[in-house]
């Protein structure tokens, strides 16, 4: 029964802090950055690694790895020492997860501009990245479970199962959503594809929301606000219904990003009952939040903390509240494609994510700092600046996505569609993306005055110093005084089966949707017409993922009568059988392209990526000017691009493969002969080659650059279906 | 799954899963020993940090 004595891990804390601070700036000012370019297109021309395309998906991973990430690490290793009453397993394990992530986030912003993307939303980074997460995470893992292994309190209080629930299913998401088969150091092709590909994806993206953004901080729920607080969780027996019963639910609903699409009925409807039901266990939670306040309530008036919490715990009920009513196949039909999931996001990640964040920064550097914080004040201030930006971004988002998705459904009575060009329903919201862009300037302004705070803070206290405690060591129990244990209270000190529960509890969803969807075939009719990619078109395809186009366009028409008349015919599951990734995108700034295919010439498409306001008055697109640069497109790999898609099912011949480039220069070809229809082309052209010819360069002709590959893909997009198929010998019967 | 015929298995499964596992779930938290409730609600506090900010 001696006790021992040791010392917390402040620092740790403090570095995953800061990281938490600075990246959190960081990714929310991108946020700012791209909220301007609908405003003003022109923003960042010409310089293709400032492009919209390439920098959303930095600035959601930036918010999501690298701020809520920072924030999930900083908040478990405060949390968890102290609930176990042991230091952390092993400092140098501690330090490689610090350093790890960050050097990750590094990468990350390094190669999202530079183009290197999968287009796997929330899953962008490339092959060696990838990897790079999966050891960081293992070993965050290794030093969780080494910590709860050598702990001093024998049970395991309900914040821990969180972080366990957080770190297995994190793991089991990233793995599987990311097998992919590099072409080279930096880039890979999806080893699912299509329907398949998107389930995946969806079932990975819900749960990055269910196990990244979600459990790890209703873990840390359960303890800042009960220490903010200084009272008990309000119904620990609450804590337990709503945990087994989210981790097995939330699972099941990936499906619900995938309503009216391609996808199975049976998968698509899985998704929608099972996302209604996890209102129960999401709420089991808010309430729990809300009601531990009871007796405490004139504590929120002047505790900045408390305020911050309120409405963090607030704004996940919303959030979980609005979720399963989007998740109905009616209400996803409007919503689907539109700023209403935006505002739907920025809610849960503002509210729940950024202020959670912000109250435990405020509860927790004064104190490890050994002082008080340098301005209530300031921090009052950052709470209401910080929430009216959050009205201010959702309420105008809210709108934009009712306006413009009544005005795609909207018909005259002669059966044409009202508002026949997209640019209508555009222009339309632009005062919307105004006012969503101060949103998320007064929450950044926050933000920074958070900055200022914490500066001041830190400078008028102590160093960091590591914390001293003491505690007995735990004993062996006999199995005598353990009699007449029941099984809850038993699986909460058995941190193994607890964490083995767990994992089965989570596979389930997965294995029962995923599995019939990859190896039933009937579940994904084929369509005899569609054939692969040329080596031309593949080419163009992988430029469209690096400019990230899929970022503002979507490759999927819903059977609506609307969507039919404004796009075409509706997707159909086979037609994407040969897309690695799929790319059917989830946010329609720009029109779907699915059927772009042979419904503009080539100039138009020239022009058009040229600079979009020249053929499309109103446009918001940016121009890809760098498309047309003088320079030759590298094709070098194609041979072993195709190969890998042959090891991946798509049926390539050898004699494709050996013809490729020979094939390539014939499309392409064809394409710049096309392309001197328009006298205007012909004109700038020869003046081009006089120039080069000038500046003494060396002029490469327009079928060798990359416009050329991009205008091939996009006029081959859906194009398979219209093939009429040919007599074969069963039909001449 | 070729005809329409027989679905209705499907959505009685899903709310068997469901009813059962809440049911079950239930039953053991309400078997929860009342003092072991109160012991594990205030392991936030066991630390005496002294913070009463």
């Amino acid at each position: 029964m001696e006790v021992q004595q040791f010392y917390y891990d402040n620092k740790i804390v403090k570095k995953f802090l800061y990281a938490t601070i600075v990246f959190g700036v960081v990714g929310m000012l991108v946020g700012l950055l791209i909220a301007s370019m609908y405003m003003f297109p022109g923003l960042t021309e010409g310089i293709s690694w400032l492009s919209y395309g390439r920098l959303r998906p930095l600035h959601t991973n930036a918010v999501i790895f690298a701020f809520v990430g920072n924030a999930t690490f900083a908040g478990i290793y405060y949390s968890m020492q102290r609930l176990l009453k042991a230091r952390m397993f092993s400092d140098f394990l501690s330090n490689v997860n610090f350093w790890g992530w960050q050097l990750i986030i590094v990468a990350a912003a390094i190669s999202l501009p530079l183009g290197y993307t999968t287009s796997k939303e929330y899953a962008e980074l490339e092959w060696p990245i990838d990897i790079a997460i999966a050891i960081v995470w293992v070993v965050f893992g290794i030093n969780m479970i080494g910590t709860i292994l050598k702990r001093r309190e024998r049970h395991l209080y309900v914040a821990i199962w969180f972080y366990i629930a957080t770190f297995i299913t994190v793991a089991v998401l990233h793995i599987f959503n990311s097998l992919e088969l590099p072409v080279n150091g930096m880039k890979s092709y999806s080893v699912y594809a299509g329907v398949q590909d998107a389930l995946v994806q969806w079932w990975y993206g819900h749960n990055a929301v269910a196990f990244f953004l979600t459990t790890p901080f209703l873990g840390l729920m359960y303890y800042y606000l009960p220490k903010a607080a200084n009272r008990p969780v309000y119904s620990y027996r609450l804590s337990i219904i709503h945990f087994w019963s989210l981790i097995f639910i939330y699972i099941w609903a990936g499906p619900h990003h995938l309503l009216y699409s391609a996808l199975p009925d049976w998968a698509q409807n899985l998704g929608v009952v099972f996302s209604v039901m996890l209102i129960a266990p999401s709420w089991g939670g808010m309430i729990n939040g809300l009601l531990t306040l009871r007796g405490a309530w004139d504590k929120v008036r002047t505790d900045p903390v408390l305020k911050f919490f309120v409405v963090a715990v607030t704004g996940y009920g919303m959030a979980t509240f609005e979720g399963p009513m989007l998740s109905l196949k009616n209400v996803n039909a409007i919503a689907h494609f539109t700023d209403w999931i935006v505002a739907h996001v920025h809610v849960g990640a503002l509210a729940w994510n950024g202020f959670l964040t912000f109250g435990m920064i405020y509860w927790l550097i004064p104190r490890m700092t050994k002082t008080s914080l340098y301005s209530v004040k300031l921090a009052n201030f950052h709470f209401w600046i910080g929430t009216l930006g959050i009205i201010l971004y959702a309420l105008p988002m809210y709108v934009a996505g009712f306006t413009q998705a009544s005005m795609w459904k909207q018909f005259n009575p002669d059966g044409t569609l009202k508002y026949g060009n997209f640019l209508e329903t555009v222009k339309e919201i632009m005062p919307m993306y105004w006012m969503r862009a101060i949103g998320g300037t007064l929450f950044v302004i926050g933000l920074l005055v958070l900055v200022y705070n914490i500066i001041m803070t830190v400078r008028k206290g102590q160093t960091v110093e590591d914390e001293l405690a003491e505690a007995p060591a735990l004993e062996r129990i006999t199995g005598k005084r353990m009699k007449g244990e029941k099984f809850h209270p038993w699986l909460e000190r058995k941190p193994i089966q607890l964490t083995i529960l767990a994992t089965s509890a989570i596979l389930i969803g997965g294995i029962i949707q995923i599995v019939p969807t990859i190896m039933v075939k009937s579940n994904i009719p084929t369509i005899s017409t569609v054939k692969p990619y040329t080596p031309l078109e593949l080419e163009g395809r992988d430029l469209y993922i690096r400019e990230g186009c899929v970022n503002c366009h979507s490759q999927m028409i819903r059977p609506f009568r609307s969507e039919v008349e404004r796009y075409g015919e509706y997707s159909k599951s086979g037609e994407y059988v040969y897309d690695h990734p799929f790319l059917w995108g989830s946010k329609r700034t720009g029109p779907d392209l699915m059927r772009i295919g042979g419904k503009y010439s080539d100039n138009w498409h020239f022009n058009h990526m040229w600079d979009p306001q020249s053929t499309s008055a109103g446009s918001i697109m940016p121009s890809y000017k760098w498309l047309f640069d003088n320079k030759k497109m590298d094709r070098s790999e194609i041979e072993k691009k195709m190969k890998v898609m042959v090891k991946l099912g798509v049926p390539y011949t050898d004699e494709d493969i050996a013809n490729a480039q020979e094939a390539m220069d014939k499309q392409a070809a064809k394409i710049e002969e096309s392309l001197h229809v328009d006298p205007d082309f012909v004109k700038s052209y020869e003046a081009s080659k006089k120039a080069a010819q000038a500046n003494g360069e060396e002029f490469v002709p327009m079928k060798d650059r990359e416009i050329t590959a991009l205008i091939a893909y996009l006029q081959r997009l859906g194009t398979d279906i219209k093939i009429k198929p040919a007599a074969t010998a069963d039909n001449s019967k | 799954m070729d005809t329409i015929s027989g679905i209705e298995i499907y959505p009685i499964i899903s709310l068997l899963i469901f009813f059962i596992f809440f049911v079950s779930l239930y039953t053991w938290v309400y078997t929860y020993k009342k003092d072991k409730i109160n012991e594990m609600s205030n392991l936030p506090f066991s630390d005496n940090d002294n913070d009463n900010q």
